[in-house]
């Protein structure tokens, strides 16, 4: 840290040679200043009733001053500054992962209970207590899904396209616009534009699956053409021109040599994408509505899926409500997982697919 | 294989600046025409308007006449795709695609272009090109193996194995061994000197040395100042360049005298 050259100094005999060395707190010093922190704050805490949260606010904030006061009185205040700074770091490090992992502590929690084989297998027909499953939520949910992302790959992938390898001018201002205004659109609009597109088609009272991936779509394209626009920007320019250099025309170079180059970061986007709808509930529940039976097929009538099933099995419960809520967080934790798997997949899409480089 | 270029009263533009300006010269087939001259003057965008690749920028644009064995590039039916084609090009940065193998880099150039070939002649066209340049002994047991995974100097040999994988006529090299350290340089500059056999090169370089190494020609590019127009100042053969110019500019930057 302090290697400033300077002249021995004087001031300090037990310092000798010409690197200039400071004093330093010991290296469990910080700990157990916080620790101290925290016994003090249990004890501010308890004056008024013990309170956990309160004992960690007071904890950290005592610990951080007197962190800071003690280096600065030792160390000097460059040195201090530093460890103040890395305390407000360290903090909101923690701030920004205790809701994390509390939400993921408590839908396991509450979640585990029901995830058994019969969710899995089980539709909800009949049911009107324990029992029953999400099968037909979790079939919805993956085939309107996929349907989405059937229709809203291409169009945003080829719009990346135009805008990195084609578009110029005005259009390509105005598309980017557009696509950034896109990005914006609360997913319960995305969803009444769906409603009122197929309600203007065909007629009143239509309730489709395909409806629900229009509205899912409608969210989606915007972060395909997102990510995909800022991965083909990334594509080397020297590549393009090497591929013209040969011979080979445009399109031929964006098809064989661009995104093949880009191929693990589109992947990536295009699963992150998917990740980012799977759970969307607002627009569902306006367009694909909701049904305790099996239904497969997206162009007749209603679907279950599990953001909706689970709204419905938290909002009207019958007369056995546990079961009812029991199922509901099932169903948020196998939407979690689902959305886990989906990063998992993005990851390996980027390793595997990654150019090689390695000698 | 191997043509002759004639340039008149070449005009380069981007959008409305004018980059270089009134260059008139004759590029003699078999042989190793070297562009010399300080940065910014223009040598690089001379060079990539010979293959058309200048145009590829937004705004870009030429005025005059490039012809290559009595075809001008720019004519109104030419297809700038069938000029590169004809006239090969290796840029100052190896650029070897990174998602092909070494045998996929030399093959590129067909497979791109869809061209069927059957195993055995592409085999025997990548053996060929990579022979041409000097690479087969070092790489004929991995060609599978990534093209990123060479040194700088075998990505260089590779990018020109490539380039004369499609049997140009001309190939152009933007400062090829501008990146490289004086082995590799040395190799490629042997490489060129067996080159100019079958292709007309012209090579834009920042090393004096080199030009006066390798060239047959040499042109020497200057601009008066910022803002202006690069000219070419002197187009001669490269003995006379270097021992006895005929303009005074040229003199002062080959001795060091510039700016």
């Amino acid at each position: 840290m302090s290697q400033t050259v300077s002249p021995p100094r004087t001031d300090h005999p037990d310092l000798p040679g010409p690197v200039r060395t400071r004093r330093r707190l010991p290296r469990y010093a910080a700990t157990g200043l916080y620790l101290a922190g925290l016994l003090l704050g249990a004890v501010l805490s308890a004056l008024s009733g013990f309170n956990p949260a309160l004992t960690v606010i007071y904890g950290v904030a005592i610990g951080t001053v007197a962190v800071y006061a003690a280096s600065r009185a030792v160390e000097g205040t460059r040195k201090a500054t530093d460890r103040l700074v890395t305390c407000i770091v360290v903090t909101a490090f923690g701030i920004a992962v205790v809701p994390l992992v509390w939400l993921s502590y408590t839908v396991l929690d509450r979640g585990l209970t029901r995830l058994d084989g019969t969710f899995f297998s089980n539709s909800m027909v009949g049911v009107v207590g324990e029992g029953g499953g999400a099968y037909h939520a979790i079939m919805g949910t993956l085939i309107i899904t996929a349907l989405a992302a059937v229709i809203s790959v291409p169009i945003g992938l080829l719009t990346a396209i135009y805008l990195v390898e084609y578009g110029s001018g005005r259009l390509k201002r105005a598309i980017t616009f557009f696509v950034d205004v896109m990005t914006g659109i609360p997913s319960i609009v995305a969803g009444l534009f769906a409603f009122a597109l197929f309600t203007l088609l065909f007629g009143n009272d239509v309730r489709l699956g395909v409806m629900g991936a229009v509205a899912l779509s409608v969210l989606m394209i915007p972060v395909v053409v997102r990510s995909s626009e800022e991965v083909l920007k990334l594509v080397p320019n020297e590549l393009r021109e090497a591929s013209y250099a040969l011979g080979v025309p445009k399109w031929r170079t964006v098809v064989k040599v661009v995104l093949p180059t880009a191929i693990a970061g589109l992947g990536t986007g295009v699963t992150l994408s998917i990740a980012r709808v799977v759970g969307e509930t607002a627009p569902l529940l306006v367009t694909v509505g909701l049904i305790t039976s099996t239904n497969l097929n997206p162009f007749d009538g209603r679907m279950a899926t599990l953001p909706v099933f689970a709204y419905y099995q938290l909002t009207q419960p019958g007369t056995a409500t546990q079961a009812f809520l029991d199922r509901a967080w099932t169903a948020a934790l196998v939407l979690i997982i689902l959305v886990m798997a989906l990063n998992v997949v993005a990851r390996l899409i980027s390793r595997f697919f990654a150019p090689q480089t390695g000698r | 294989m191997a043509k002759r270029i004639d340039v008149s009263d070449l005009n380069i533009y981007y959008g409305n600046f004018l980059a270089v300006e009134g260059v008139n010269v004759s590029i003699e087939p078999r042989s190793i025409t070297a562009l010399i001259g300080p940065s910014g003057c223009g040598k690089s965008t001379f060079l990539r308007s010979i293959n058309r690749m200048h145009e590829v920028l937004p705004g870009a644009r030429v005025e005059g006449k490039i012809v290559m064995d009595g075809q001008d590039l720019y004519g109104a039916d030419v297809d700038p795709v069938n000029v590169r084609r004809q006239i090969g090009m290796v840029f100052q940065r190896p650029n070897p695609f990174p998602t092909m193998s070494i045998y996929d880099n030399v093959a590129a150039g067909m497979r791109l272009n869809a061209k069927k070939m059957k195993k055995t002649d592409t085999d025997e066209l990548v053996e060929r090109s990579l022979r041409g340049a000097n690479l087969w002994n070092e790489v004929k047991d991995r060609l599978d193996r990534p093209g990123s995974s060479l040194s700088g100097g075998q990505q260089q040999r590779l990018c020109i194995a490539r380039a004369i994988a499609v049997e140009p006529d001309v190939l152009l090299m933007d400062e090829p061994c501008s990146a490289l350290d004086p082995i590799s340089t040395l190799a490629i500059e042997d490489l060129m000197t067996e080159l100019k056999e079958r292709f007309t090169i012209v090579i834009v370089t920042h090393n004096m040395q080199q030009a006066a190494r390798v060239s047959e020609q040499t042109g020497f590019f200057n601009l008066n100042g910022v803002g202006q127009p690069g000219r070419l100042i002197e187009f001669n053969p490269t003995e006379k360049i270097f021992s006895n110019p005929d303009e005074k500019a040229t003199e002062d930057y080959i001795s060091g005298r510039f700016g």
